[in-house]
């Protein structure tokens, strides 16, 4: 059996892309050729990103659990706003949390300041433990939101059936949520782990040195001060090769969706009473306090401070803003197109190809269209339409997990209609599909905004003039102007948010 | 005048088999167990379906590979037969234009086809805001204005009242008499055969058969239409 028309669109987009993605891979490879491996000091790169990934993600989902579980079965003021807050980290700008981080737990952080008064010896940020405690940053609110999801799943009769069996908080715990926790654990370990195990920014602004050195920052290394290509090379054929064993444990572990469901209000069980509300209240208490503590130090010394930001922050501002539009514009493209011909059925191979760019990392990406266009162009000419076309292809898999499963609902929905009616192209487009998809369409773009507006990743490779906001931030903290930085911050987690905000809006709107 | 030659289609464990022709003009239903294959029959003649083997022909032209959209056919589905973002008029004018852009011309004849099945006013009104019968009239006005000359309905009244089911035939009928089309009917209801359609094609066992008159064939069912029909 076959459908009469077919959506060659898809099939282009997704050959292109995989040629991309293996084509730079080759690229590297073939760079990496007859040269003399690795060091010691790369093999100890690759043994600490192994092991801060395994320590962050047990870490993450260890801590979450009890948050999950007093969010689970509390209800108070700003529970919703809480969930919803958890979402946040996502398309907040790693350098911004970074900022944030340095400025509690830094040299002059509050924790430091405390320390030293009561007469205690200072903790550092920098090195493993800081890029350690970014990651559980990150990964913590993912984590809740997550096992919570898991919580909420436990239909609400069984706990009605606990109470009237009189069950304690000790078997409800043993028959009902370990239960639920075994199955779900898993998938939030490794979903962490595969984003800790990719982990560049962190490791740029908080680590480096021996023993905090993960594998996506020895590669800019090697690219960026020796200029050794064939070692960046062969450390990319390193980190995709962790990325691949990663992905083969997702055989056995099922990764859950990151976001998207609603964590709407359930009517679930209210939880015991006594001391048991007490260690809820604290645990959500302290949940809350990390997650917004350096968020609003941060705010708090940056944001009077961003009138007198310098010239340049703003230049850099508006060049960001440009690069994410376009970035956005061209993620959509792709995005739309290939949901489109998933859509339609029989093409297992173009959702994977969409899922590749989980597994190539934009450093290696970024390496090897160097190595590919350095022949036709100059660095500082590639800088930025690499930056671009790498934060559209990055954003992908997350802009399809948004639009796959509606672009089916309107295939099997409408698709017949619209053929009958000889909708194609443009009609079908304005008539059918903006208005259909509008709404995964504004959350994908505002996920893909967001992420390109604040990323600080293949921009590092290129030694440019012209940085965009996040990378000039990076060099106010290098150059220790640690006021304008915080600025420059608060300006940069202002865009993030008002693009994903205004790109979901207008979705919703539509 | 339709013709299939020699049709044959597998999906998975079903199959079906269809070798006959209908006269132009004819109003013609469609009868079988549920899943005989009905819907695969009209999907096939829709264009929604290849079929494996065999050829489709109207008036002597081979339409086996044409798009559903080029093919001389008006469908009307079970159900989503209407956009409902788009309102009475939009769903109405895509007959005539995909991309919407109508002449005045056509804007008169899209306001005549509304009052002639009795939805004069109606343009603005997204569907959601009608009542079933309302909503099948918008499409019956978009199979008026199309003016195709075959038009397939896949039991798109089957969600509506008897009374309501039979008013929408009789509109049906009236459309297919003004356009000259040839219509062919899914059902499952015995009366709306009788009352609608003079032939029927019999559906079973995987194959469809060439039409044979109605009232003979419900009269003197075979065994497995019998058992369907109980």
């Amino acid at each position: 059996m076959q459908m009469i028309r077919r959506e060659p669109g898809g099939i282009l987009v997704a050959s292109l892309l995989t040629l991309l993605i293996l084509g730079t891979l080759a690229a590297v490879a073939w760079q990496a050729r007859g040269l003399s491996g690795l060091g010691i000091w790369d093999w100890r790169a690759v043994w600490f990103t192994v092991w801060q990934a395994v320590l962050s993600a047990a870490l993450s989902a260890l801590l979450a659990i009890p948050v999950a579980r007093a969010l689970a079965r509390r209800r108070f003021p700003g529970r919703a706003a809480l969930v919803t807050l958890l979402g946040a980290p996502f398309i907040l700008p790693v350098i911004v949390a970074i900022m944030g981080l340095i400025s509690v737990f830094g040299r002059n952080g509050a924790i430091n300041d405390g320390l030293r008064l009561v007469g205690l010896p200072e903790i550092s940020i920098y090195g493993w433990q800081g890029v350690i405690l970014a990651h559980v940053f990150f990964n913590l609110p993912l984590s809740v939101r997550l096992i919570l999801q898991g919580w909420q799943a436990i239909p609400a009769e069984r706990f009605r059936l606990a109470e009237s069996l009189g069950f304690a908080p000790a078997d409800i715990s043993r028959h009902l949520e370990r239960p639920m926790l075994r199955s779900v654990l898993p998938g939030v370990w490794l979903a962490v782990f595969l984003v800790c195990l990719t982990s560049f920014t962190v490791a740029l602004a908080l680590g480096g040195g021996p023993s905090a050195t993960t594998v996506e920052l020895a590669i800019y290394q090697a690219f960026r001060f020796d200029f050794g290509l064939g070692r960046a090379a062969m450390l990319g054929l390193v980190q995709i090769g962790l990325s691949l064993a990663a992905m083969t444990l997702a055989r056995w572990i099922t990764i859950p969706a990151a976001f998207g469901t609603g964590l709407q209000e359930s009517q679930g069980p209210q939880g015991p009473p006594g001391w048991h509300k007490g260690v809820d209240m604290l645990a959500i208490l302290l949940a809350t306090v990390f997650l917004l503590w350096p968020i609003l130090s941060v705010t708090a010394s940056g944001l009077p401070r961003i009138p007198l930001l310098p010239a340049d922050v703003w230049v850099a501002a508006a060049r960001s803003v440009v690069m994410a539009a376009s970035s956005t514009f061209l993620a959509l493209l792709l995005c739309l197109t290939l949901a489109l011909t998933i859509a339609r059925g029989n093409a297992h191979w173009i959702e994977m190809a969409g899922m590749l760019p989980i597994v190539a990392s934009p450093l290696v990406l970024g390496t090897g269209l160097f190595i590919l266009l350095r022949g036709w162009f100059s660095t500082d000419a590639m800088a930025l339409p690499v930056t671009v076309a790498i934060n559209a292809i990055m954003a992908l898999p997350f802009g399809l997990r948004a639009l796959i499963p509606a672009a089916r609902t309107l295939h099997s929905d409408y698709g017949r209609l619209a053929d009958s009616m000889e909708m194609q192209g443009l009609a079908r487009l304005r008539y059918l599909i903006l208005p259909r998809l509008a709404r995964p369409l504004g959350f994908a773009g505002g996920l893909a905004a967001a992420l390109a507006m604040g990323d600080l990743g293949v921009i590092t490779l290129f030694a440019t003039d012209q940085p965009t906001l996040p990378l000039k931030l990076y060099q106010l903290m290098n150059s220790y102007r640690m006021t304008d930085a915080s600025a420059c911050a608060v300006l940069l987690m202002a865009i993030s948010f008002t693009l994903f905000w205004l790109f979901d809006r207008g979705g919703r709107l539509a | 005048m339709l013709e299939l030659c020699d049709i044959a289609v597998t999906l998975g464990e079903f199959a079906l088999a269809a070798d006959l022709s209908i006269p132009p003009a004819s109003h013609m239903a469609v009868i079988g167990a549920s899943g005989s294959g009905k819907s695969t029959l009209l999907s096939l003649i829709g264009g929604f379906l290849a079929p494996d083997r065999g050829r489709i022909y109207w008036n002597g032209n081979d339409i086996t590979a044409l798009p559903p959209g080029r093919r001389p056919v008006s469908f009307l589905f079970q159900d989503q037969n209407l956009f409902p973002h788009l309102s009475v008029a939009q769903n109405v004018g895509l007959g005539l234009r995909p991309d919407l852009r109508l002449s005045s011309d056509q804007r008169a004849r899209l306001t005549r086809a509304l009052e002639e099945v009795g939805l004069a006013g109606m343009e603005t009104r997204r569907p959601a805001s009608l009542s079933g019968g309302q909503q099948s009239r918008v499409a019956l006005a978009r199979v008026l204005l199309r003016a195709r000359p075959l038009l397939l309905l896949d039991e798109p009244f089957a969600a509506l009242g008897p009374a309501l089911k039979a008013e929408m035939l009789e509109l049906v009928a009236r459309i297919a008499d003004e356009t000259q089309a040839t219509v062919l009917m899914v059902t499952h209801d015995p009366q709306d055969a009788r009352s609608f359609a003079p032939q029927t094609i019999l559906i079973d066992k995987g194959t469809a058969h060439a039409p044979t008159a109605t009232g003979d064939l419900l009269d003197n069912p075979p065994p497995g239409l019998r058992a369907y029909l109980g």
